[in-house]
């Protein structure tokens, strides 16, 4: 209203245009209509983005949640003593003896029999001919629980071994008649068997544990991989970024931004601090490389120099992060306790550290979920490419022994020429988001935390 | 300037607190404070008078120090608080600052509670052997500054969330708290009622018996009521400086003059 009156001086000398409240002027009219189309644009951008998100999302969904169940074939296997333990004395270093390659036949029998005791009508031959429906895993499986139980060996005991990635394949639409024409791992006859075993239950499709917490397999078993192991990877890595890049990175901005002198020096470090958030992560891959691995002779592959490089690159995040939020604490909070009598450094942390507090740990949090799901400097320290077929026992192994990490597994995985793979890059990818969304949660309730203080 | 008038007066104060000798005080290319000479003298209220921007809190912060936070300030001359020399290099400014405690011109209470806001100073120098003396402390400084009967029921609100009257007298509990020799005030009633007015001034009054008060105010009356000696600045030199009653009934300088009477400021 005052422009209007600005711009429509009143009459020399006389009183000023009187204007009714009740009709708009032509000014305020264009003001309320460019306010009007702004919230417009504004809604158009929101618009675009939800639609990605949800794009994104659905994409992921419908690609990802396969991976989270499985094929499994139930059946009773007889354990031979005849084909386990020959002497019969359960020996465990006879036992040792039998390889899985030993066991195969017991597998196969127990294929037969439970066909044949359901009566199915098959064009396979024999079990040797069926196998080709079960996990290569399968043998494993059973001489691990061999091993473990050698009193059981002459029980017939109910197993649930895995099916052969072809099988799950079939089962969840990715394997059709057309598609196998020319594979020689499965043939129709199989799928015909799978169709009844399916029907009697023997064969089913169940949620797999096994996916979250398993470890790495060799490519020809997709049905036996899961991410355990990579978990644990990250989780190591993780713990080295935090240890080191939390403390470094706000004790660094604390004394940038409250301790040093303005002069020409920091400035550069100001600005270098500012590129380096800006270095692609591929160059700290090759930093990480060239100091921790070749120079530093760390063992490669190892969490715990991914954890080093993640670190280097979380950094600069974490200081830029904590020194705006320092800088966002107001001077008069600082004066107020200078006047009092209190150093700098009891003025630093008992005021102005607690309330930059929510902007620091955010940033930190940020950072981290950053680290969590870079896969680039991996590449370089031999973190991509190793297969995480066992997890490390204990918390020494953890950080040195070579690992792999979530984002790194999902890279391979993606790789591999087996479609069930890439069915599981796409688990992979579920459950990294997931991990990001709950980082970003506890980041969010930590700032709600220390903000409701005041 | 007025170089004689100054020494008679310095001469019937027994008690030097503070004695100031051509200080001059720079923000970068900006001359605030231009060669200043004053005395001030112990068991005293003086009071700083000036218009708008003349320098007062800038001679205030010099005298705690508190001009070392901004970076772009430089302080030249001799400041000296019972014969030592305040800028001297073994001079620890947080010892200082101790010393002498001082109420902001803003009211900048921390965004703790009532009570850590007052306690904090007591808490950091060890001023109460426990929990009791600490209470103590607190209720003591909060009746001195004529909050305690609002916050008494509310401790352990945040003082944040006081009014802007109210925070400005936490804000000299707070400094009193801490039992200084020396308090600089800077406009501690420009939000206050006449009611808490009148009672921070008998708080300044009392302060008196024991401590030297420098109080900065834009109320006339204020001045002539609280102080014992008055200094008139503007646009960066102390014009003039003698007993609050000489300035106010018989001022030597025509721009002290105009300013009282209201032409300048
Ligand atoms: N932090 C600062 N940085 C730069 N210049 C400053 C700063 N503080 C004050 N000044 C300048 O110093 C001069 C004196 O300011 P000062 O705050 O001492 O005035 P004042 O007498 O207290 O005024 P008021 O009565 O309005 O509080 C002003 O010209 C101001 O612009
Ligand atoms: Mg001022």
């Amino acid at each position: 209203m005052t422009d209007a009156t600005v711009t429509q001086p009143a009459a020399p000398g006389g009183a000023p245009k009187k204007t009714s409240l009740l009709k708009l002027d032509q000014r305020t009219r264009r003001r309320n209509a460019a306010e009007k189309r702004f919230k417009i644009y504004g809604m158009i951008a929101v618009g675009i983005g939800l639609v990605f998100l949800v794009a994104l999302l659905s994409a992921i969904i419908v690609n990802g949640t396969n991976a989270f169940t499985q094929t499994f074939v139930t059946m009773n296997v007889t354990l031979n003593e005849d084909v386990l333990d020959k002497n019969g004395n359960r020996n465990p270093a006879d036992i040792k003896k039998v390889s899985t390659f030993g066991y195969a036949p017991l597998i196969n029998s127990a294929l037969e029999n439970k066909v044949e005791s359901l009566g199915i009508e098959t064009l396979l031959e024999d079990g040797g001919d069926m196998r080709a429906i079960m996990s290569a895993s399968a043998a494993a499986q059973l001489r691990d629980y061999v091993l473990g139980n050698p009193d059981q060996i002459g029980e017939t005991i109910e197993f649930r071994f895995l099916a052969s990635s072809r099988v799950d394949g079939y089962l969840k639409g990715r394997v059709t008649r057309e598609s196998i024409a020319r594979d020689r791992n499965i043939s129709s006859a199989h799928l015909l068997l799978i169709d009844d075993l399916k029907e009697l239950g023997v064969v089913e499709r169940v949620f797999n544990w096994g996916f979250i917490t398993g470890t790495d397999a060799s490519e020809a078993r997709p049905e036996q991989a899961g991410i355990g192991a990579s978990m644990i990877g990250s989780f190591f890595m993780m713990l080295v970024v935090l240890c080191l890049s939390l403390p470094i990175g706000v004790a660094a901005s604390i004394y940038l931004e409250e301790f040093a002198p303005q002069n020409r020096f920091t400035d550069i470090i100001e600005v270098n601090i500012s590129n380096l958030a800006a270095v692609p992560s591929i160059v700290f891959g090759i930093l990480g490389l060239a100091a921790f691995i070749q120079f530093a002779h760390l063992p490669q592959s190892a969490p715990l120099v991914g954890g080093l490089v993640l670190t280097l690159m979380t950094l600069p995040t974490i200081i830029i992060s904590t020194r705006a939020s320092l800088k966002s604490v107001p001077q008069s909070i600082r004066d107020a306790a200078l006047g009092v009598g209190a150093s700098k450094m009891q003025s630093v942390f008992h005021h102005v550290l607690p309330l930059a507090m929510p902007g620091i740990l955010t940033g930190t949090i940020i950072g981290l979920a950053q680290a969590l799901g870079e896969t680039a400097p991996l590449l370089l320290i031999g973190m991509v490419g190793f297969i995480a077929s066992e997890y490390p026992n204990g918390i020494q192994e953890g950080f040195l022994d070579p690992n792999s990490a979530m984002p790194a597994q999902i890279f391979e995985w993606a790789k591999r020429a087996d479609p069930a793979y890439y069915e599981r890059a796409w688990g992979g990818i579920i459950i990294l988001l997931l991990f990001l969304m709950t980082m970003n949660l506890i980041a969010i309730l930590l700032r709600r935390r220390f903000e409701r203080r005041w | 300037m007025n170089d004689m008038r100054r020494l008679e007066r310095d001469v019937d104060t027994s008690d030097i607190k503070i004695s100031a000798k051509g200080v001059q005080v720079y923000y970068g290319d900006n001359h605030a404070i231009k060669d200043v000479d004053v005395s001030i003298a112990d068991k005293t209220v003086t009071a700083f008078i000036g218009p708008s921007g003349c320098g007062k809190s800038t001679f205030l912060r010099c005298i705690n120090r508190m001009n070392d936070t901004i970076d772009v300030a430089r302080v030249e001359g001799d400041i000296r608080i019972d014969g030592e020399d305040i800028y001297d290099k073994a001079v620890d400014p947080v010892q200082l600052r101790a010393k002498v405690g001082m109420v902001f011109q803003k009211p900048n209470p921390f965004p703790k509670s009532i009570y850590d806001n007052v306690a904090y100073g007591p808490k950091i120098h060890g001023l109460a052997q426990n929990k009791a003396g600490l209470d103590e402390i607190v209720e003591k400084s909060l009746r001195r500054a004529a909050l305690w009967d609002e916050a008494k029921d509310r401790l352990n609100e945040p003082g944040t969330g006081l009014s802007g009257g109210q925070q400005q007298r936490l804000c000299i509990a707070r400094a009193v708290a801490t039992e200084p020799e020396i308090l600089l005030m800077d406009e501690p009633c420009s939000a206050l009622d006449p009611i808490a007015t009148a009672q921070v001034e008998e708080l300044i009054d009392e302060l008196r018996q024991s401590y030297s008060v420098v109080i900065v105010t834009h109320s006339m009356q204020q001045a002539a009521r609280v102080s014992q000696k008055t200094a008139f600045f503007h646009l960066g030199n102390l014009v003039e400086y003698g007993q609050t009653g000489d300035i106010f009934t018989n001022p030597q300088d025509p721009r002290t003059e105009s300013y009282i009477t209201g032409r300048i400021g």
